[in-house]
């Protein structure tokens, strides 16, 4: 056990976060411990969080990967304004912005052009996405 | 690197948490930056939460760190969860309490894991509080489990320690015996609108006198405050019957906001606090009550962790126990790095595996081992003896 750690162990920081009027918390659950078996650290922001707050925890805890649960169908407005709230705290760059939940096909390239990197609808693997993360976890 | 601290100290939140992740990572040059922080560090309290879990610890630094923002104080939190000895995965749930202080940046919230290196942690969260204090937080909050050695190392980063006991459990209390009863300073009953509350306290309090009654210390414990231990239920509450079940008449809020929330310093002497003894002023560590869901007794709590301040400032033990922090760190960071120095001579003469294949065949035993690997840095030190 060497106290620096190797190089490409990094540790992946990752926070889970629902945000909105949106009790549908169990994809938020599900991934979350896939999350934690991959070996990442998981923050979970709990229910009903304001974009202010998902904002605030994602600087602070320098996460490397947010991602967003929505299925409330208000994407459109929560997503832009966590996206605005990085960057005004300069952390967009380098945070990746991943969304899941349900998300109209239609809604997609919109959010895609706001900075959302991956959107996992029903049926995603839990894999899949796991190893999107680790790929792109933007290097620091 | 060098502007990462200079934003850092410019007051960029950013920066403060891209220099936390560094020392979390250890990443190469990490400590270049801690290097960099010291000298802008020594100005902030810090507090050390700890205690069993779902005593209450993430709710209760919620409410303080709102308390101390109303009094116009700057508010620094790390939170420590453990992590899968497994995966090294973690889930670190202690921010989803942290509801009362939405929005604000100036509470500087940060969850970090045990990442299961053993001692590893403790150099972790003390790099992290130094890049804290260095940002200019007026209070730092260490939080974490109090379970085994570990946690009780990254308490002792603290000036000043609190042990979070829920009440009616004796179980609980019987923990407390392993070890967390010296290193606390103050003891918070909290859930205190829960039955079993003034057992728990009174439980503590004759637990406290125990540990403090060496006749050598000669410190009065509770007694020496003028009061018997079982008359601690605050002063209008003269009758309540002490160890039992409480009363259908007793009305846990005006306990609480009692001799706990009265806001004055004082008002705590009777409960603990700063004794007068033969050697001098001694602490003896107050039991006070919380609610922390609701944030009754936060105010009392939070002044009496002043107060507990206030007393090392006073006594010089600020002082004390900053030198003996630092002659800890010196050490800590002495032996992980004759052991990285160490790892490396191993690997030069062939790695571990090859030792242990000729002490299992009996060749060698594992002190001459030891010896023969350590004996390069024999050497080195003498020759410069000579």
């Amino acid at each position: 056990m060497s106290t620096e750690q190797e190089p490409g162990q990094r540790t992946i920081r990752c926070l889970v976060a629902k945000v909105g009027l949106d009790g549908h918390d169990r994809g938020a659950h599900v991934i979350a411990r896939a999350f934690r078996d991959a070996g990442f650290e998981v923050i979970y922001s709990g229910l009903h969080k304001a974009p202010d707050e998902i904002v605030q925890a994602a600087v602070q805890e320098d996460v490397d990967a947010l991602g967003i649960s929505i299925l409330s169908g208000a994407h459109n407005t929560l997503v832009p304004k966590i996206v605005g709230g990085l960057k005004e705290y300069g952390a967009f760059e380098d945070t990746l912005i991943i969304v899941g939940g349900i998300i109209p096909e239609e809604d997609r390239p919109g959010l895609k052009e706001e900075g959302v990197a991956a959107i996992f609808g029903p049926g995603a693997s839990m894999q899949e996405t796991i190893d999107f993360v680790r790929e792109n976890a933007p290097e620091r | 690197m060098v502007e990462l601290i200079d934003d850092l100290l410019a007051g960029e939140h950013r920066a403060l948490a891209r220099v936390i992740t560094e020392i979390e990572n250890r990443s190469p040059g990490y400590r270049d930056l801690v290097r960099e922080l010291h000298q802008h560090t020594g100005h902030a309290d810090v507090v050390g939460i700890t205690g069993s879990p779902g005593a209450g610890k993430s709710t209760l630094v919620d409410k303080m760190a709102a308390t101390y923002r109303d009094r116009g104080l700057t508010v620094g939190v790390i939170a420590i969860d453990p992590s899968s000895p497994f995966t090294g995965g973690a889930v670190l749930g202690d921010r989803i309490r942290m509801a009362s202080n939405v929005g604000d940046m100036d509470v500087f919230f940060r969850s970090m894991s045990a990442r299961g290196q053993l001692g590893g942690v403790s150099t972790a969260t003390t790099d992290a509080v130094k890049a804290l204090d260095a940002f200019g937080k007026d209070k730092i909050i260490v939080e974490t489990v109090g379970a085994g050695q570990n946690e009780i190392d990254i308490v002792r980063t603290a000036d000043t320690v609190a042990v979070l006991v829920p009440p009616s459990s004796g179980d609980d209390v019987q923990m407390l015996k392993a070890g967390i009863l010296e290193i606390g300073d103050v003891f918070v009953v909290n859930k205190a609108d829960l039955d079993g509350a003034d057992r728990t306290v009174s439980e503590l309090k004759e637990m406290i006198m125990m540990r403090d009654a060496s006749p050598a210390a000669g410190t009065g414990g509770y007694h020496g405050a003028g009061t018997d231990v079982t008359g601690h239920h605050g002063p209008d509450e003269g009758g309540a019957p002490d160890g039992g079940d409480d009363g259908p008449d007793h009305d846990p809020a005006s306990q609480i906001t009692g001799p706990g929330s009265a806001g004055t310093p004082g008002s705590t002497t009777d409960q603990g606090g700063p004794v007068e003894t033969e050697q001098g002023e001694a602490w003896v560590p107050p039991v006070v009550q919380s609610v922390a869901d609701t944030g009754e007794g936060v105010e009392g709590f939070l002044d009496t962790l002043d107060g507990h301040r206030a007393f090392l400032e006073r006594t010089g033990t600020l002082d004390a126990k900053a030198r003996s922090r630092y002659a800890e760190e010196i050490r800590r960071l002495l032996r992980e790095d004759t052991r990285s120095l160490l790892e490396r001579e191993l690997e030069a003469r062939g790695g571990i595996e090859a030792f242990v294949n000729d002490v299992v065949a009996r060749e060698t035993d594992p002190y001459t081992v030891a010896d023969e690997v350590v004996q390069p840095l024999r050497d080195c030190l003498d020759h410069e003896e000579e």
